[in-house]
């Protein structure tokens, strides 16, 4: 356990380090944010019908730009050598890196998200759940960027690759989470949407450290 | 504390090459090896085989402890020091956090990270960022954690290449000091080691007893 946590202090030391890491990823957020009602228009009351799913979907692409180096620096300069033979396995190593990932980034975003929500003119009453969904769904978005990125270690196209892989992994939360901010602002039950975007950042969690762990040795063979 | 390590036919293949078979080799206690071979020969990928990161294509690796036959996870995880080409130091990073978070994880502490600051005469580059570093430099603030965190195999991968004369003379006599406490090391070089060691050509003959 110590050594887990001497690894965690390691990866939030890094991402908070020098190159930004979470103002960078609020400065992207904030981007995306002021991009999207440039295109879709100005009319207020579509732009506060958009509001929560813009708020939501650049959440994901924050949190997907701000790791898909999460494995390949480590890989690059040997320190994953030094990782894989340490006194943890590997998949608390993902754990620690995922984990550091969202308390420097996922967590800064998913309290910057109320305020671009806002500042689209969307209703105070969605705020709590904006958070909740941000928070749980950053988890998500986490872990699952965590495994695109070890699973494209080494590729020259590393970028890319590893969105196209991350993507479509990050569906059913963006479905999930934007349903349910849907339903309370149409006044409909929104507690399901809710209740599958926890399950499935549960599942993330559970099983990405698996996937990561092979992907890096695999990586390291 | 390991007493022995046993490698018994081992042959390795990296993408559709073989680089070597039938190698046969036993480190004891207090044994240095140094290996040697052609550029490209598999000095390395045998250096990341026995640390487990490689896995062979035949034979097998066996870790030996005071009571018999050690897990071979265990072995890796918790007796074993790696120091390669690359040193795994974060550009971005002073070398002292680095030194402490390698130090720390391989089961050091931070005195200990200190003694080996001063054994190693880092003082001086504490306090600068690992990209401000020349490659000496950096080589010896990775061979601190040899020291930070006693471990009793040392596996080097051309440790020396980047040190000065000074510095090699240093290091020597550290890999005795190794030795004399029952410590292995098992080097890739191209120039002899300054200790006394078994010569292991890699790609040629392949039977050698410990």
């Amino acid at each position: 356990m110590s050594a887990f946590l001497v690894l965690l202090r390691r990866e939030l030391a890094l991402a908070w380090g020098k190159g930004g890491g979470p103002l960078l990823a609020l400065a992207f957020y904030a981007c995306v944010v002021t991009l999207l009602p440039l295109a879709a228009g100005r009319a207020p009351e579509r732009l506060a019908s958009l509001a929560p799913g813009i708020a939501w979907l650049a959440l994901a692409l924050a949190a997907l730009l701000s790791l898909e180096r999460l494995f390949e620096r480590d890989f690059e300069d040997g320190a994953l050598d030094l990782l894989a033979l340490g006194p943890a396995p590997l998949e608390a190593v993902a754990v620690a890196k995922c984990l550091a990932h969202w308390l420097a980034a996922g967590a800064p975003l998913a309290l910057a998200a109320p305020i671009a929500a806002l500042a689209l003119g969307a209703s105070t009453a969605i705020i709590p759940l904006l958070i909740a969904c941000a928070l749980a769904g950053g988890l998500a978005f986490s872990f699952l960027g965590g495994l695109g990125a070890s699973l494209a270690l080494g590729s020259k196209r590393g970028g890319l690759l590893v969105a196209v892989i991350v993507l479509p992994l990050y569906v059913p939360p963006v479905i999930f989470g934007a349903g349910a901010l849907d339903a309370l602002a149409g006044g409909l039950p929104w507690t399901g949407g809710l209740l599958l975007l926890l399950a499935y950042s549960a599942a993330a969690v559970a099983l990405g450290p698996i996937a990561m762990a092979a992907a890096c040795r695999n990586a390291l063979d | 504390m390991l007493r022995t390590i046993r490698i018994k036919d081992l042959s390795l293949v990296r993408g559709e090459r073989r680089l070597f078979s039938g190698l046969n080799l036993e480190i004891g206690a207090g044994e240095a090896v140094a290996l040697t071979g052609r550029n490209g020969a598999g000095k390395t990928s045998l250096l990341r085989a026995v640390a487990g990161l490689l896995r062979p294509d035949a034979g097998n690796i066996a870790f030996d402890g005071a009571a018999g036959e050690l897990e071979a996870e265990t072995a890796r995880a918790e007796a074993l020091h790696m120091v390669g080409h690359h040193d795994g130091l974060k550009s971005t990073r002073s070398a002292w956090e680095e030194l402490l978070f390698q130090t720390r994880w391989t089961g050091g502490s931070e005195a200990s990270a200190r003694d080996a600051v001063t054994r190693l005469d880092l003082e001086r580059l504490l306090d600068l960022e690992v990209r401000r570093l020349s490659a000496g430099q950096r080589r010896r603030v990775a061979l601190a954690r040899l020291l930070a965190s006693p471990r009793s195999l040392w596996l080097l991968d051309e440790p020396m290449a980047p040190l000065d004369a000074g510095h090699r003379e240093g290091f020597g006599t550290l890999m005795a000091e190794h030795l004399a406490s029952g410590g292995m090391i098992l080097a890739a070089v191209h120039d002899p080691l300054p200790i006394p060691s078994l010569n292991v050509e890699i790609g040629r003959s392949m039977e050698i007893g410990g």
